[in-house]
């Protein structure tokens, strides 16, 4: 039993395997069309496209922010997840967007999200949207996340 | 100078409403408004694409932050004269209280203090009780023109 649980692999693993699965899932997801490119223990790199329906502003055709929170709270919910050592849904408390410099018409915005600290209850997260590099970011992003409870058969049965 | 008046508010009222009729996302995200005077509730019709959890059929939260950011840049540009267009949001911050259900949404944006560049906005969305929001947004745009 407990090698199998010491060879049992870290929810981030998991997630990184199934990647795909993981923005496909969600209806508002795939809307928007951004998927996750990579997962590592509380860090997770992805992608949101330039999509015409996602224009906030039809003169200059740049994405609206609210693509970008979005995105970047989905990245920082994944990378709460990620950084815990068994698998847990994650709800996000708050989130704060600091909008730098607008997105290019047309371009790829990449995301990047960490998770740099975990209490027994939260998540605590940051995350940059960028064309291409940190240097030079269109925003950031801090999110606090609650951590939900696994809930025990017991749990259940008096409800 | 009564009809005036009107004819002014009018104009600005339709431009609000243009706005969201023009803007992709917003109509993505099937938005409508209703402004009466200096006020404005927009409403966003439940739709299955806004689900961000299917288990327990859930509006996405990046979705109702979405809404309440157009909802705060509409509001602005309603009651502020001057803007030639929606004003661009500095950075904002969000509360999500409560679960979005699988129904329609509405919100209200407040100005709690314009500015000659910025100004402050705080705005909620709410589904069966105006008195339970579901998510609560703080934002600063600048309003000082381009």
């Amino acid at each position: 039993m407990s090698d199998d649980a010491a060879s049992s692999p870290a929810p981030w693993e998991v997630m990184n395997e199934n990647i795909d699965m993981i923005s496909g899932g969600i209806p508002w997801g795939r809307r928007m069309a951004f998927r996750f490119t990579r997962i590592e223990k509380g860090h997770v790199w992805g992608l949101q496209p330039w999509k015409e329906r996602l224009v906030g502003d039809p003169d200059t055709g740049v994405i609206h922010g609210g693509v970008l929170t979005a995105f970047l709270d989905n990245l920082c919910g994944t990378a709460a997840s990620s950084a815990l050592p068994k698998p847990r849904f994650v709800a996000t408390l708050d989130l704060r967007l600091d909008y730098m410099r607008p997105a290019d018409k047309g371009r790829d915005i990449i995301g990047e999200a960490e998770c740099y600290h975990v209490t027994r209850n939260i998540c605590f997260t940051r995350a940059w949207a960028y064309h291409e590099n940190r240097d030079k970011v269109i925003a950031t992003a801090a999110g606090a996340f609650a951590i939900n409870k696994p809930r025990s058969v017991d749990s259940m049965r008096t409800m | 100078m009564a009809n005036d008046m009107d004819t002014t508010e009018q104009t600005r009222a339709d431009e609000v409403r243009a706005f969201i009729a023009r803007t992709p996302l917003a109509q993505e995200m099937g938005l409508r408004c209703e402004v009466m005077g200096d006020e404005m509730t927009m409403i966003m019709p439940y739709q299955e694409k806004l689900i961000g959890n299917f288990m327990i059929k859930a509006i996405h939260g990046g979705a109702i932050a979405a809404f309440l950011e157009l909802t705060s840049q509409a509001q602005v540009f309603l009651v502020t004269e001057h803007l030639e267009r929606p004003p661009r949001p500095i950075n904002l911050t969000i509360d999500y209280l409560r679960q979005g259900h699988a129904k329609d949404l509405y919100a209200r944006a407040e100005i709690t203090k314009m500015g000659r560049r910025m100004c402050s906005v705080r705005a909620e969305a709410w589904q069966d009780e105006r008195a339970k929001p579901v998510t609560t947004l703080m934002a600063h745009f600048m309003v000082s023109g381009d």
